[in-house]
């Protein structure tokens, strides 16, 4: 009974999901909204940066503060899982 | 059941070295291909789980205690942080390296080029570090996985 | 409208992880299910910085006919999704080590029998 009503509440839930932000209601695929900031970095990031490499120089140049986040990020759940399984690492 | 064959161990001990060197290359080629120092930590951690799976547990824990993979990676984040500081007086990522003519300084052609390797900046340095760090940290993750089976034997 | 096939795939894609949070009881099985979230949340970064027939954004012996603005696809939200897939897999390897810790503790992994809280 209550397998039942979970199921149907779900599948309501997804049509709604689905219809509400559905693919035809969203931009055609292959035409971005505004382009003007990803221009300037195709443009000028050999002459700034010195790398044939847009991505990278994005990563590690424009944007680096979001890898010294995600680094961290790292950092701390490689510390937690070898805290959680101490007892085994440790002899 | 006791340890896997020679001829698993055999292929194993020769596929390694070639999965170190192209991790390796991998990093070290991130301002030029596509790449950097997360693509290619994974690399070299994954040939660190085939060591593992090739030669059970208790082998590989003879030789790579997991103080000494504690010691890499916090030298990669160190490396990474004295990295981004080195540039301070104009701001904080500052690439201070790129268009003078010292260590990885030229720039290059504009416009399609075969690639030049000593262009960059500090982008190579920084790949170095967040690649050590990357390698350092997956391996640890494998082998604290791996030592569950042989230390754990009880359960409730 | 076929041609918006990959929002068709991420819609998929999450559907299909939150069938499986909801509906399974094995504790590997929710796990695999978040992983599944996270995929499709990262192919839909990818899909919203594609440009009509553009090439990767990288210089090293590109053709020459390339017109350089505006034959490129967009940089940026590849970089995004980058941190976003280190991100995945730090989170799954810490759940799995919780997981581990959550058998060795109750002795089964099935979610409607650890209930409560023991000391």
């Amino acid at each position: 009974m209550r397998k039942a009503v979970a199921t149907i509440f779900f599948i309501a839930f997804l049509l709604a999901f689905f219809i509400s932000v559905s693919p035809w209601f969203m931009r055609p695929f292959g035409e971005p909204a505004d382009t003007r900031m990803d221009d300037y970095i195709i443009k000028n990031a050999q002459n700034e940066t010195g790398a044939n490499n847009a991505v990278t120089s994005v990563v590690f140049d424009y944007r680096g503060f979001d890898t010294l986040g995600e680094a961290t990020v790292l950092f701390t759940a490689v510390a937690g899982v070898v805290l959680v399984l101490r007892r085994y690492v440790h002899e | 059941m006791n340890r896997p064959s020679k001829i698993v161990r055999t292929i194993a001990s020769i596929t390694f070295p070639f999965i170190v060197v192209f991790g390796l290359y991998v990093v070290m080629h991130g301002h030029l291909t596509p790449g950097g120092g997360f693509q290619g930590g994974a690399v070299v951690a994954s040939g660190f789980a085939l060591l593992v799976v090739a030669f059970g547990t208790r082998e590989v824990v003879r030789k790579i205690k997991e103080k000494h993979l504690s010691i890499l990676e916090s030298l990669g984040a160190l490396a990474f942080i004295s990295l981004a500081f080195a540039g301070i007086t104009v701001t904080f990522f500052y690439n201070s390296l790129a268009g003078s003519g010292g260590l990885f300084g030229e720039i290059p052609k504009y416009g399609s080029n075969p690639g030049n390797m000593n262009t960059g900046g500090f982008l190579p340095l920084m790949n170095l570090s967040v690649g050590l760090k990357v390698i350092a940290g997956l391996s640890a993750v494998v082998l604290a996985l791996a030592l569950i089976s042989l230390k754990g034997g009880e359960k409730k | 409208m076929i041609f918006n096939a990959p929002y068709f795939a991420v819609i998929s894609l999450i559907a299909i992880g939150i069938y499986t949070l909801i509906f399974r009881r094995n504790l590997i099985k929710m796990v695999m299910g978040v992983s599944i979230i996270e995929s499709g949340v990262n192919l839909f970064l990818i899909t919203l910085g594609y440009r009509e027939g553009g090439l990767a954004p990288i210089y090293t012996n590109l053709p020459e006919e390339t017109e350089i603005p505006k034959g490129l696809v967009l940089p940026v939200p590849q970089a995004l999704t980058l941190t976003s897939i280190v991100i995945g897999v730090a989170v799954t390897a810490l759940m799995l080590a919780i997981v581990v810790q959550i058998y060795k503790h109750h002795g089964s992994l099935d979610v409607s029998k650890i209930r409560r809280l023991r000391g």
